[in-house]
């Protein structure tokens, strides 16, 4: 999140799209009820009607998949009323704080141009070179901006040109919402753009699994952009995590392009610490601009720091030899890659540490395929879980597997010390309550033994690159780790003093600090452990900043870009619910009042940065280079009942198409209807948690499939029956759960249907059925490669 | 001060963390369950489950709503489960609850009957570890929700507002309640013309309220229901000293039986003793036994004679 789930409350206007707070952040939904009570609306976009629908002020019903058709019209809808009725925008922020004034290289096209794509895409490759999606320079390598707007290279008339195509017409006939409605929403979610005034984007895995996803969440930025809805109180861009502690994980690197603090993955090619440095520094937009302070200029410090942290005992760069370095393209180590590995033989052994695959991965028929092939695996878990049970499922003979399973039992979170980092990136401390059953341990202990015993194997036996191992340090307390200890080395200390730091404003690239995660430094200082703080205290402007609850990277700012929420003077647009303000008798020059800005320079017109720091043009991107494109286009789902009525290009032309025998696409004559997958209150993720518990279970004790009346009707399928989805790749059985709550889709004069189905089950637990993942492709998104869940055709009968 | 407990359907998101909690809380098993085609589960409230959540599709030309009411004891003021009960197990609690002593309740099943919201159920003594270490001895009684009386005298909400994370189950005096739940109805208005506060004035007023986006029946509550809309037991109850001898221990638990008629007014003369009682009633069991399930039956014939309340099973 930009901002936190407290602020929430502040917003005038809350859209979920690809998310359902009410039914997956149930205890978080507070908060959107307190916005409701203080007169917010609230606006649910979702193929069916969900619980959050249900609270809803408006519920507009969209075809999973379509979300840029959904926000494209939206996008229309504000550049069209902003030239209509500019009094009702915020065009300074507009102008100043996004790149809407910078001119692209004039040899750029767009999909207007190109039918569907941008310059510089190679079809045999499907990637795109992006040398014609550069800004102009002058002569001293500053961008060129056209403050007017009105160049037609500048990014303000790009942007105008790409969406001009996404009337509301031709958006209604792609999503399936009815047109009165969504134009309801365009008009009252545009009304947030007036300064003062804040809506705010919820949004979660109906988003991010698609094959175009993070081209969604581009779209959702650029709305909010426009509005002037970034950095300020109750706005901002809000990932709604599905788990306790996923922001906390993202943040430490469970993903495979980053290092802890979304510090690179070195590459083959970055021989060298030096190289590697200079290839994420020059793989930003260059900027010569001093206004601008482009604050991942210190790259080199926090990389530092962090291998110093790895290996005390040698430089920087000597520690950075024992960093793997990825041979291959990002794709092959995210999940699909790894189990297209699996399958294929390559990949010999798996950790499978609090993850459930054999229920949770895409075409999971192939996944469990790929497990088979293993020599081991490894799961830490709390209960026996579909994968670590895989080879004793009921369509195989556990005589013809050969992989070794390891069922190591861990310890649940209220049987441990530790933080967690919840969605608002609030890391808060907790404590353990009870001592783990039977021989289950903490996490920790599990890794602090596995280490040191591996430690002691390679100091014994050597191996290839031993080092990496015999030359890391690894000392948090001997064999009974002490999480403290951990929690102080993420947030770092000077080696010369010995002392925690303050902030990561002291780290240095020498080899003079060390630094698990440079986001977190100031967490755990030498005033104690931050995150452990309960001063109950709302703080300063009343808007729940709660400074002093926990801690908040980075540096305890609570809400992101915080300097979008003053005008160029630092005073807030909103001066109801400001975020920070500029006070000139501060200090002996001035400072401000109210959240941690960005940066602590004054306000842009008396000598400080541009407002989005991170940025090197120190502006926010309405136009911004992702794998496939600069802007978000509609593309169609990989499968889709439907043609593109936008372009003549049907898919998202950069993802990844896998082709192994097990790979199947479903053609939509024989799959015309659409089906996505979602979970429910009553259960969680891949289920182990909730499947096991009795009182859960009698909440809800079976797969259920939702459709309309009207394909039940077509059918014969009636409420409280069986029925079987089939796609491609599998077959899945449950109860009928007939409902008003889907309606048929009108797409273009045609009638489309569309199922959904929970994906919590699999075969061990206290309640079994089938994993809506036998269903799900085996492709992900452009970008990020997180898999296409959400969007996919099938067929349904009686069963 | 009478205490009382605000739900409001408009906030209620239908998480049924409050079903979970009060499972928690009383130690109450779950019950095997299949699906039915809707979310709602179990299918009604039993020993077992003494607080769900209903859900109620409405559609409309395409429109749709979906309405979460509480289902749950609503802890009259003029409870009919208090003026049918034979036995005293079932009485007014000063802080606005009807409570029940299990250990005085006979089963006989006549609250189950009679509670216009179809609120008691009918259990064996160990539905939960909990209440088989009170009861002791293998019998039948009534259950349902006893808004937390354990938890408010020492000073807790129940377990079910303790965990509503929208705010939809609100604990407290009984006043504030009602403004609470009025202005919340006026601000509702405008979007839920129909919205209503349920229980203000009903049945002497509920100690559990309703904030509704539309007409009681439409969530599935009883319109407008009345006092005394049950025959009149008031003979056939057994007298209070003689249940209050039995709590002291004085006289053995009864059986589950079903009512005793024709004891004295008054407790027998100090010399004729406890053991004297304890006998004759032992003794007046084995003839009372008859003469009950006779009455049983009369009386069985005389309720289904009767108009009975509307129920929302109806
Ligand atoms: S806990 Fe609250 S929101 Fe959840 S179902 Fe119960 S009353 Fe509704
Ligand atoms: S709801 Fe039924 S059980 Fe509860 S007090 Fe009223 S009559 Fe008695």
């Amino acid at each position: 999140m930009t901002n936190h789930w407290n602020d929430i409350a502040n917003s005038d206007c809350m859209m979920a799209i690809g998310s359902n707070p009410a039914e997956n952040h149930p205890a978080a939904f507070g908060h959107i009820t307190e916005a409701k009570e203080r007169g917010a609306k609230l606006i649910s976009v979702d193929p069916r009607f969900t619980r959050t629908s249900a609270k809803a002020d408006i519920y507009a019903q969209m075809r999973s998949g379509t979300d840029i058709a959904f926000i494209g019209g939206m996008i229309k809808y504000v550049l069209d009323d902003m030239d209509k009725n500019p009094e009702n925008y915020n065009i300074v922020y507009v102008t100043e704080y996004t790149n809407a004034s910078f001119l692209i290289n004039p040899d750029f096209q767009g999909a207007v141009d190109l039918d569907g794509t941008f310059s510089g895409y190679d079809s045999s490759q499907r990637s795109y070179d992006r040398t014609t999606w550069k800004y102009q320079y002058d002569e001293s390598g500053i961008p060129k901006r056209d403050k007017t707007l009105t160049d037609p290279n500048c990014v303000f008339q790009l942007l105008k040109k790409h969406f001009a195509r996404y009337d509301a017409d031709i958006c209604c006939n792609i999503t399936g919402a009815d047109k009165a409605t969504y134009l309801d929403i365009c008009r009252t979610y545009a009304a947030t753009g007036k300064p003062g005034k804040s809506g705010t984007i919820m949004y979660a895995m109906g988003t991010t699994q698609h094959t175009n996803g993070t081209q969604m969440i581009r779209s959702y930025v650029i709305l909010q952009l426009l509005l002037g809805n970034i950095g300020v109180a109750g706005g901002g861009i809000n990932a709604l995590r599905g788990e306790s502690n996923v922001q906390g994980s993202t943040d430490m690197c469970l993903l495979a392009h980053i290092l802890p603090g979304y510090l690179k993955q070195p590459i083959n090619k970055d021989q060298t610490l030096e190289e590697h440095n200079n290839r994420v520094l020059t793989s930003y937009y260059t900027n010569n601009d001093d206004k601008s302070l482009n604050w991942w200029k210190n790259y080199p410090k926090y990389m530092a720091s962090l291998i110093k942290a790895w290996y005390r005992d040698v430089t920087p760069s000597e520690g950075y030899q024992y960093l793997p370095k990825t041979t291959k393209p990002y794709n092959d180590y995210s999940w699909i890659g790894l189990f297209e590995a699996m399958y294929d033989g390559v990949i010999k052994g798996l950790m499978c540490w609090g993850q459930n695959p054999a229920v949770c991965g895409p075409n999971v028929n192939m996944e469990r395929k790929a497990l088979e092939k293993l020599d081991w695996l490894v799961a830490v878990d709390l209960w026996e879980t579909e994968t670590a049970a895989f080879w004793n499922r009921s369509d195989v003979n556990p005589a013809d597997i050969n992989t070794e399973v390891f069922l190591l039992p861990a310890a649940a979170s209220y049987e441990k010390e530790g933080s967690v980092t919840n969605s608002g990136r609030w890391m808060q401390w907790r404590y353990k309550a009870v001592s783990p059953v039977g021989e289950a341990k903490a996490d920790l202990e599990i890794i602090n033994a596995l280490v040191l015993k591996l430690k002691e194997l390679y100091e014994q036996e050597g191996g290839p690159l031993a080092e990496a191992i015999t030359k890391l340090t690894w000392d948090y307390g001997g064999s009974h780790p002490d999480v403290h200890m951990v929690a102080k080395e993420v947030n770092g200390r000077d080696l010369s003093t010995g002392k925690l730091l303050g902030s990561f404003g002291a780290l240095k690239d020498d080899g003079t600090t060390i630094s698990g995660n440079w986001l977190y430094c100031a967490s755990y200082t030498e005033a104690g452990n931050m995150s452990a703080r309960r001063n109950p205290d709302p703080g300063m402007f009343n808007i729940g900043l709660y400074p002093e609850w926990g801690w908040c990277w980075p540096v305890n700012r609570r809400i992101i870009y915080n300097r979008a929420s003053v005008d160029l003077d630092g005073n807030p647009w909103d001066s109801e619910q400001p975020v920070i303000k500029w006070n000139p008798t501060k200090g002996e020059s001035g400072g401000w009042d109210g959240d941690i800005p960005d940066g602590g320079a004054p306000p842009v017109n008396q000598g400080g940065y541009y407002a989005f720091i991170m940025q090197a043009e120190g502006h926010s991107r309405l136009f911004g280079a992702l794998n496939d494109g600069p802007f978000p286009e509609h593309y169609e789902p990989w499968e889709s009942p439907v043609e593109n009525l936008l372009s003549g290009t049907q898919n998202d032309p950069a993802f990844k198409i896998w082709d192994s025998d097990m790979d199947h696409k479903g053609d939509p004559g024989r799959y015309p209807i659409v089906a996505t997958t979602y979970r429910i209150s009553e259960h969680w993720q891949a289920g182990q948690m909730t499947r096991n518990l009795p009182w859960l279970v009698e909440l809800m004790p079976e797969l259920f499939i939702e459709l309309s009346e009207e394909l039940a009707a077509e059918k014969g399928i009636v409420n409280g029956g069986r029925v079987i989805v089939e796609t491609a790749r599998g077959s899945v059985e449950g109860v009928a759960m007939v409902t008003k709550r889907f309606q048929p889709f009108k797409l273009n004069g045609r009638v489309v249907h569309e199922v959904g189905i929970p994906w919590h089950w699999g075969y061990t637990g206290l309640s079994t059925g089938d994993s809506a993942n036998v269903l799900t492709p085996h492709v992900g998104d452009a970008n990020t490669m997180i898999p296409e869940y959400k969007a996919f055709l099938c067929n349904v009968r009686k069963a | 001060m009478p205490k009382a407990m605000l739900f409001d359907s408009s906030k209620c998101m239908a998480c049924r963390g409050c079903q979970v909690a009060c499972k928690q809380w009383w130690e109450l098993p779950a019950v095997p369950t299949t699906n039915q085609g809707t979310y709602e589960n179990p299918p009604d409230l039993s020993a077992e489950t003494w607080n769900r959540i209903k859900f109620t599709e409405i559609g409309n030309n395409g429109t749709v709503r979906w309405l979460f009411t509480r289902q749950s004891c609503m802890h009259c003021t003029e409870a009919a489960c208090v003026n049918v009960c034979p036995v005293y197990a079932r009485s007014p609690h000063e802080l606005g609850f009807v409570t029940i002593d299990q250990e005085r309740c006979i089963g006989c099943g006549r609250c189950v009957e009679y509670c216009p919201f179809g609120v008691p159920k009918l259990g064996n003594y160990d539905v939960s570890p909990r209440i088989r270490v009170e009861l002791g001895t293998p019998r039948t009684v009534t259950y349902n929700c006893q808004l937390c009386r354990d938890r408010v005298e020492d000073g807790l909400i129940p377990a079910c507002a303790k965990t509503c994370p929208p705010g939809a189950i609100q604990f407290g005096e009984r006043a504030d309640l009602v403004e609470q739940g009025r202005a919340r109805v006026n601000a509702l208005k405008a979007t839920y013309p129909k919205a209503y506060l349920y229980g203000e004035n009903e049945l002497g007023g509920l100690h559990v309220m309703f904030v509704l986006t539309d007409e009681p029946g439409v969530h599935g509550l009883p319109e407008n229901p009345q006092v005394g809309t049950y025959p009149d037991f008031s003979a056939n109850e057994l007298p209070v000293w003689y249940i209050e001898a039995i709590d002291e221990g004085k006289l053995p638990v009864l059986p589950s039986l079903g009512p005793l008629p024709g004891l004295p007014a008054t407790p027998p003369a100090q010399e004729l003793g406890w053991g004297a009682a304890a006998l004759w009633s032992w003794l007046g069991i084995g003839v009372v036994g008859i003469g009950a399930a006779l009455g049983w039956a009369i009386r069985r014939r005389v309720a289904h004679g009767e108009e009975k309340p509307k129920t929302q099973e109806d």
